[in-house]
């Protein structure tokens, strides 16, 4: 039990930071954000998230990203940011018309 | 229902903004953390998240009380994988919570305090191995009807965390049945202890949904911002129906004389809880209330010297690696 | 031979079923959630190679006992586990000591264990060895973060290697069984592993800034089952009370 003067003057607490977790999937894919977790330190986080996030054999390979370090857009951009690309259908497979002769691609 | 009786809080944002965010809900748009959103919208679901976080955690302790006595290596290791995932639940949850600007460690110490609620059902007691059968059949299927159609829900954050908890979580109820199905198969103790957890925990399965809402506003404010898909009745209903015919499969009564088939509605007609022992529990007069809080309030204050060590222990290595560079 | 093999398996499988089910005592009470996942999946592994080590004792023994048998229908007495895993798991501290000072043993063990002469023994050992890895990984960690951490911790992580430091000892002394098994090549000289082990410790104990007791005292009578300590009687009544109240009964 601590007396009020200790409570006083002990420090704030300092919350373990929060993480993003990233997994690569078992079949070379990209690495895909799968949620957050805490940890001390990164060392940590990366063991914390194969405790918490590959459970049922999800990953072979974990990204972790302290969250105060990720810069994200601002939903305002969300114009100019994605828009131009909704114009370059051709970057899509769908866009191009194969004849069925050639085969799959 | 792992959220109950969640109150949503009423908005005085700008009106224009008001509208235009109900047109994203109503298109079926997903909210982000970053995008404008009423103060009511995020003080409730801070509410709801957290309370469901509190749950999954409240709810590691009554199975948990199983797990140094589960009858064989399988079921044992069955067991502990299954709470094990509670606690995962209650991660992703308090992390989607997070989302909006609360820290996980602040929602805990309302948890400790007082201050927020978990699930009613975490404050019964588990007195028999066949409340593991109980509590995974009756209590997982009830949360699953409610996290189902949560997937939906209109706060991404909220709604990533209910889909992987889904896909977790399809498990346990399986076990629970499967627990049951061996209880009833076995000898007369064992359908005893069956069919004595049948009626400890039925009616308090049903209090899960939470009472009626047909004239609530906070519920009829929640469905419109769809961080409540349902009705309490709607999927009390749902419950009774899916499960009577369960319980008839494994040669269990359902403890309600009055439960009877009703052509007209196509459902069961089924007797009430009590209600008054509902709010009993709520206002903290359950019967495990006080086990349940004091033993997250050991583990929080056990643990304090814990996360103080690793977390100094990582600041002095940063500050090594600093001063190396 | 027959007996010293189900002797050996025993030594093996109550190891991981005593300290599977110490560790699984903190399901829901774990100082922060991460660790409560991580301690389950630890005792997960203990428990799923409980289960893969007494199943093959049964099969040795061929009297038409099953792992779940031997697990809960034994006593005391023919309890071969380490005195080391049976002790209480008191603060977090002393459990991830205790995981510690095991982890670096099993780990040893388990890498002889996989070129052992008997196929089924490297095959279990194969599978348990990746397992143990990540485990003595994530004991070491904490046990280094916990010492180098603040005060208090380091004060607590003393206690807990001075109380635990007497049990390790066991491990490595060798008796009649170890010599017929270790001439057939199916298991090793325990001695054999105790200059690794020790270096491993070395290590990490200065990292962590610990000191290791200088007493060579060992507590021993587990792994013979000559003498176990009071504790494990009643890991036992809790354990087995299910299967002791209902014989015969199928879960």
């Amino acid at each position: 039990m601590n007396t009020p003067a200790e409570t006083a003057s002990t420090p704030k607490r300092r919350e373990w930071p929060l993480w993003e977790v990233f997994i690569r999937g078992q079949h070379g894919l990209n690495h895909r954000h799968v949620g957050s977790l805490h940890a001390p330190d990164a060392e940590m986080a990366i063991k914390n998230a194969r405790d918490v996030y590959t459970r049922r054999n999800e990953g072979v390979s974990i990204w972790v990203v302290e969250a105060r370090h990720i810069a994200a857009s601002s939903p305002s951009d969300k114009g100019p940011l994605y828009e131009p690309s909704e114009s370059k259908v051709y970057r899509h497979p769908s866009f191009f018309d194969i004849p069925e002769d050639v085969g799959a691609m | 229902m792992y959220a109950q009786m969640v109150k949503s809080e009423a908005s005085k944002d700008d009106p224009d903004k008001l509208a235009a965010f109900q047109a994203r809900i109503d298109a079926g748009d997903k909210i982000e953390p970053k995008d404008w959103m009423p103060a009511g919208y995020r003080k409730t679901l801070i509410r709801q998240i957290g309370q469901h976080a509190h749950s999954e955690i409240v709810g590691q302790l009554p199975e948990g009380n199983w797990i140094t006595r589960a009858p064989t290596l399988e079921r044992k290791a069955i067991l502990l994988a299954k709470v094990q995932d509670e606690a995962g639940h209650g991660l992703y949850l308090y992390c989607a919570a997070e989302t909006l600007g609360v820290s996980r460690d602040e929602l805990t110490e309302m948890l400790l305090d007082g201050r927020m609620k978990y699930s009613s059902i975490f404050n019964y007691p588990t007195l028999t191995w066949a409340d593991m059968g109980a509590v995974g059949w009756l209590v997982d299927g009830a949360a699953i009807m409610n996290q189902v159609p949560l997937q939906r829900t209109s706060f991404g954050p909220y709604s990533r965390a209910m889909i992987r908890i889904c896909k977790e979580e399809s498990f346990h109820q399986r076990q629970g049945y499967d627990i049951m199905m061996k209880m009833c198969q076995g000898t007369d103790a064992q359908k005893r202890m069956a069919q004595d957890a049948m009626n400890r925990f039925w009616y308090p399965a049903l209090m899960m949904f939470g009472p009626s809402d047909k004239d609530s506003v906070h519920s009829a404010q929640s469905m419109t911002w769809k961080i409540k898909m349902n009705t309490n009745d709607e999927l009390r209903q749902k419950f009774v129906d899916q499960t009577v015919p369960q319980a008839e499969y494994l040669g269990l009564t359902i403890p309600d004389p009055d439960l009877v088939w009703n052509d007209d509605k196509g459902g069961y007609d089924f007797s009430e809880p009590d209600w008054s022992e509902f709010f009993d529990v709520i206002q903290g007069n359950g019967p495990c209330n006080t086990e349940r809080l004091a033993a997250r309030n050991k583990a929080w204050d056990d643990g304090a010297w814990v996360r103080d060590g690793l977390m100094a222990h990582a600041e002095k290595r940063a500050a090594r690696k600093v001063a190396a560079e | 031979m027959r007996d010293a093999l189900f002797e050996f398996l025993c030594r093996m499988g109550d190891n991981t079923l005593v300290l599977g089910h110490r560790v699984s005592e903190w399901c829901g009470h774990a100082p922060v959630l991460e660790e409560d996942i991580a301690l389950a999946n630890t005792a997960l592994d203990l428990i799923g190679q409980t289960q893969m080590w007494l199943g093959l004792a049964a099969e040795v023994e061929g009297a038409d006992r099953s792992a779940d048998d031997l697990a809960m229908l034994r006593d005391v007495w023919d309890f071969r586990n380490l005195l080391l895993v049976e002790q209480p798991n008191g603060d977090f501290g002393q459990t991830m000591m205790r995981q510690f000072l095991f982890d670096a043993w099993h780990l040893l063990m388990l890498q002889a264990l996989t070129d052992s002469t008997d196929t089924r023994i490297a095959a279990i050992a194969a599978k348990a060895v990746k397992e143990a890895q990540y485990h003595l990984e994530r004991s070491a960690d904490t046990v280094i973060g916990l010492g180098d951490g603040t005060a208090e911790s380091h004060r607590r992580m003393q206690a807990a290697l001075d109380l635990l430091w007497p049990y390790v000892g066991e491990m490595f002394v060798a008796d009649a069984v170890d010599d017929s098994l270790c001439a057939a090549g199916i298991a090793p000289d325990p001695a054999t592993l105790r200059a690794a082990y020790e270096a491993r410790i070395q290590t990490v104990m200065a990292e962590a800034t610990l000191t290791l007791p200088d007493t060579g005292f060992a507590h021993q009578g587990g792994r013979t089952g000559r003498q176990h300590s009071e504790h494990l009687g009643h890991l036992l009544t809790q354990m087995q009370w299910l299967q002791r109240a209902y014989p015969g009964a199928t879960w």
